[in-house]
């Protein structure tokens, strides 16, 4: 054992607190000294500006710190001097992928804080489009995670194949392919058409063969079990303390979405099943995904089944001259990546006094350092790419 | 799940000398906080996590909140004795007169932490820890050790807001780069001159352009007017 | 030579080119960008590879992971002052003749997040840039014209005289000064070399 040589890293003892332990680093045996490795912030491994400062035995990961901020782009005080509105363009770049349901988030959060009703059309369309944004959201979230495996291009190209079906959906109704600044204070900004729910209809019902190929390519792949199976496993004690949330959490086995312990929208009124993993490695996060994807299709078809007429905008609903009352509010959603929170402090005036995002993907990398250590270099990628973030919102 | 002040009791139950105050919220959501003591608050929160019925396992949001030191006028009606000439005769009259009283309420940094249960499947509650100023007594205990998913947004609250959490396993800046110096969420932090001209009409815009450009006209010099701060 | 002449060769069955021509047609039709995604902007990039925008006809699908074997450097997204020295350390790295789009409101001036204390006003304060596109994010249709607009002014470059590119005049440098990260801000805010004040209109 070579600790004298490595003073810095010389494997500190697990930091001992109670409540939560981190788990003993595998003490490094082999000779000779550590290597330090700056991955990132301009890393291969497609998810952007992201850094890990990584120390290597050989080819095992002893320690790995995170290092946020390269994107970090002043939302919140950006908030603090942009009326409530405003800001509802805004929260389409914080996960670009999921614009729509980070719209819902905020809608629900403001509608919290003013008491503010939604129609029920409003509630079928955001059911609708928060649905279809977590199936483009998973599958592209499966492609990268392949990608990353080495098999470049072929799943995400197919993911992204469905995404661009999707987003038309998306650019049809809103005007824009991701950014799409859809949800008001009381519903939506226009109605759907008939025409587009048909459209719709029609790229639900391709979803279920979509799922099909796309696992008959990956699920029972040999190189995509040998590579994560039993690897990156976390346990569902530390999954809650850790605050992990989405499929990851759920991969853990822990039963919480928030579709079924809020019951916000209208999540009540359709039957699904929350998929559950059993081992907490990166081949049930992958599973689960894929089953969340299922069960989004049902949730679809059902509500694109029984989408009532009527408005989609509360009529008592104030756009111009909105000013809540002094009070705060937290509000949350079962975003696809966890759970997304908005919490808004208002004095009274026309901009929030304090505007905060609970960002998942920031929360769910609290684990990073005890899922990779010890560890090969290759699987810290792998594991990473199986966390699922976006940037935008991991540093906002 | 418990109200507030059951939860308020329970705690005062639990952990002696508490001393949790409750804030009431009076938006229609009606998630009224707990104000708790930074001496005893982990102590609360390990109650809180570990009671039977509570069984708040799920630390979700941690936020940093900067109030301002508040200048509070006052109109006080104070009596007072006057002098005054009634009838030619001088006398000595109580009078109660209008006086405006000023005082400054000091600011502080307040940390908001709340609070679910996957157990239970309950939530939230809402606690809150406030520093004593917001200058040099800046210390709150970290609730890391309690609940992890505080890690990094404790860290994020330090690197903005400069709350010191004591007992954090690791409190260095989360987004600004380590030489950054200032805490740039505080409500008086001021932004460095990188100006540029663009077309808008948002006022506070415009007046950091015409304090660009006075800075400017004042040194004489474009160049060095673009490179100080 | 002229154009009808060489059209008239052509039919004759003589091809007839000069050595700049041949030269830029080759750079122009193999631009190999790195793959390098900042924010947003990066999913539209990623998407405009993809089998249905199909950035392979244009020569440019290779996305090199390394800054030495790539010609152009697509700034895809917000530019926090956190991340611009690295932005400018890896332009440096890339090997000559070296090209630069800007992609999306961001990477030109800041775009929505303009009035954030971390975000950097444009990219161009640091390195020039070639193309720029608007948009927030732009579609992949935009980036796809920016790398035409990129092709047409590779091509129209005379590899002799004044104008000539950085990597044929052996006096211009294709470094820039990586700026530091100071206490309040970067230091220098901005490069005066590469980005004159612009005209202030009022």
């Amino acid at each position: 054992m070579k600790t004298e040589t490595t003073p810095g890293y010389a494997v500190e003892q697990a930091t001992q607190v109670e409540g939560w332990n981190r788990p003993p680093v595998v003490h490094p045996d082999g000779e000779g000294e550590l290597l330090e490795v700056s991955m990132g912030p301009h890393h291969p491994s497609t998810h952007g500006v992201f850094r890990m400062d990584v120390a290597l035995d050989g080819e095992r990961v002893v320690k790995l710190k995170p290092v946020f901020g390269y994107l970090h782009r002043n939302h919140e005080q950006i908030a603090e001097s942009a009326s409530y509105l405003a800001m509802m363009p805004y929260t389409d770049r914080l996960d670009y992928f999921c614009s729509l349901s980070n719209n819902w988030a905020y809608a629900l959060a403001v509608e919290k804080l003013v008491g503010q009703a939604v129609p029920e059309r409003a509630e079928y369309i955001r059911v609708i489009l928060a649905e279809f944004t977590r199936v483009q959201n998973h599958a592209s979230a499966i492609g990268f995670l392949i990608q990353e495996m080495g098999a470049s291009g072929t799943p995400l190209m197919y993911a992204f194949r469905e995404r661009e079906k999707i987003l038309d959906l998306f650019e049809s109704l809103t005007g824009s392919r991701m950014m799409c600044n859809y949800m008001r204070f009381g519903g939506c900004r226009v109605d759907v058409t008939a025409a587009w729910l048909e459209a719709a209809r029609k790229v639900a019902a391709g979803l279920p063969q979509f799922v099909d190929e796309f696992e008959a390519l990956l699920t029972g792949n040999e190189i995509l079990m040998a590579r994560c199976q039993g690897v990156g496993v976390l346990k569902p004690e530390l999954a809650v303390n850790a605050g992990i949330t989405g499929p990851m959490l759920r991969a853990s086995g822990v039963n919480y979405d928030i579709r079924k312990v809020d019951h916000y929208g209208i999540y009540d009124r359709f039957k699904f099943r929350v998929p559950l993993g059993d081992h907490g490695d990166i081949y049930d996060r992958y599973m689960v995904r894929v089953l969340e994807m299922r069960e989004s299709i049902g949730i679809l078809n059902q509500a694109l089944k029984e989408i009532p007429a009527g408005p989609v905008m509360d009529p008592k609903a104030k756009i111009r001259g909105f000013k809540p009352k002094p009070g705060e509010v937290y509000g949350r959603i079962e975003a696809p990546k966890g759970e997304l929170g908005f919490y808004l402090i208002s004095t009274g005036g026309a901009e929030p006094y304090r505007y905060r995002v609970r960002p998942p993907s920031l929360i769910n990398l609290t684990v990073l350092e005890d899922l990779c250590l010890g560890q090969n270099v290759a699987d810290v990628i792998l594991i990473f790419g199986s966390v699922d973030i976006v940037l935008g919102e991991v540093d906002r | 799940m418990k109200t507030v002040e059951e939860i308020k009791a329970a705690i005062e139950a639990a952990v002696p000398g508490a001393g949790v105050e409750i804030l009431p919220n009076a938006s229609p959501s009606a998630q009224h906080s707990l104000l708790v003591n930074p001496a005893h608050a982990i102590a609360i929160a390990k109650f809180l996590r570990d009671d039977a019925e509570l069984a708040l396992d799920f630390l979700s949001n941690v936020t940093g909140v900067d109030w301002l030191d508040k200048e509070i006028v006052e109109k006080v009606k104070v009596p007072r004795q006057v002098s005054k000439t009634v009838d030619g005769v001088e006398q000595i009259v109580e009078e109660t007169v209008e006086e405006t009283r000023k005082h400054v309420e000091p600011g502080y940094l307040e940390a908001v932490y709340h609070l679910f249960s996957m157990k239970k499947k309950h939530g939230p509650v809402v606690i809150r820890m406030r520093t004593a100023n917001r200058t040099d007594k800046v210390e709150l205990p970290s609730l890391t050790p309690v609940w992890r998913s505080g890690e990094f947004q404790e860290r994020e609250v330090f690197d903005l807001y400069g709350i010191v959490f004591t007992g954090h396993p690791d409190l260095r800046r989360l987004l600004m780069w380590p030489e950054f110096k200032d805490h740039p969420m505080r409500k008086d932090y001021v932004e460095p001159d990188d100006f540029e001209y663009e077309p808008t009409a948002h006022d506070k815009v415009l007046e950091r352009a015409k304090a660009h450009k006075d800075r400017e006209q004042g040194t004489g010099n474009r160049e060095q007017a673009g490179g100080t701060r | 030579m002229e154009n009808e002449l060489k059209i008239e060769l052509g039919k004759q069955g003589v091809f007839v080119t000069t050595i700049e021509e041949l030269y830029n047609w080759g750079r122009k039709s193999s631009v190999w960008p790195m793959q390098f995604g900042l924010a947003c902007c990066a999913i539209e990039m990623i998407a405009t590879t993809m089998a249905r925008y199909d950035m392979a006809r244009f020569g440019a699908e290779v996305f090199r992971p390394s800054p030495r074997q790539a010609d152009l450097m697509i700034i895809s997204g917000t530019v926090t002052k956190k991340m611009a020295p690295q932005v400018v350390r890896l332009y440096n790295q890339m090997a000559e003749p070296k090209y630069v789009i800007a992609m999306g409101a961001c990477a030109i001036s800041g775009g929505p997040f303009k009035q954030g204390y971390n975000v950097l006003k444009g990219i161009d304060r640091y390195i020039p840039v070639d193309v720029h596109i608007p948009g927030c994010p732009p579609r992949p249709e935009a980036l796809l014209q920016a790398f035409m607009t990129l092709q047409k002014k590779i091509e129209a470059q005379s590899l002799t005289g004044e104008d000539r590119p950085r990597h044929l005049n052996a006096e211009a440098s294709g470094e820039f000064p990586v700026p530091e990260q100071g206490e309040h801000d970067l230091e220098p805010p901005v490069n005066r070399l590469v980005w004159p004040l612009p005209a202030q209109v009022k």
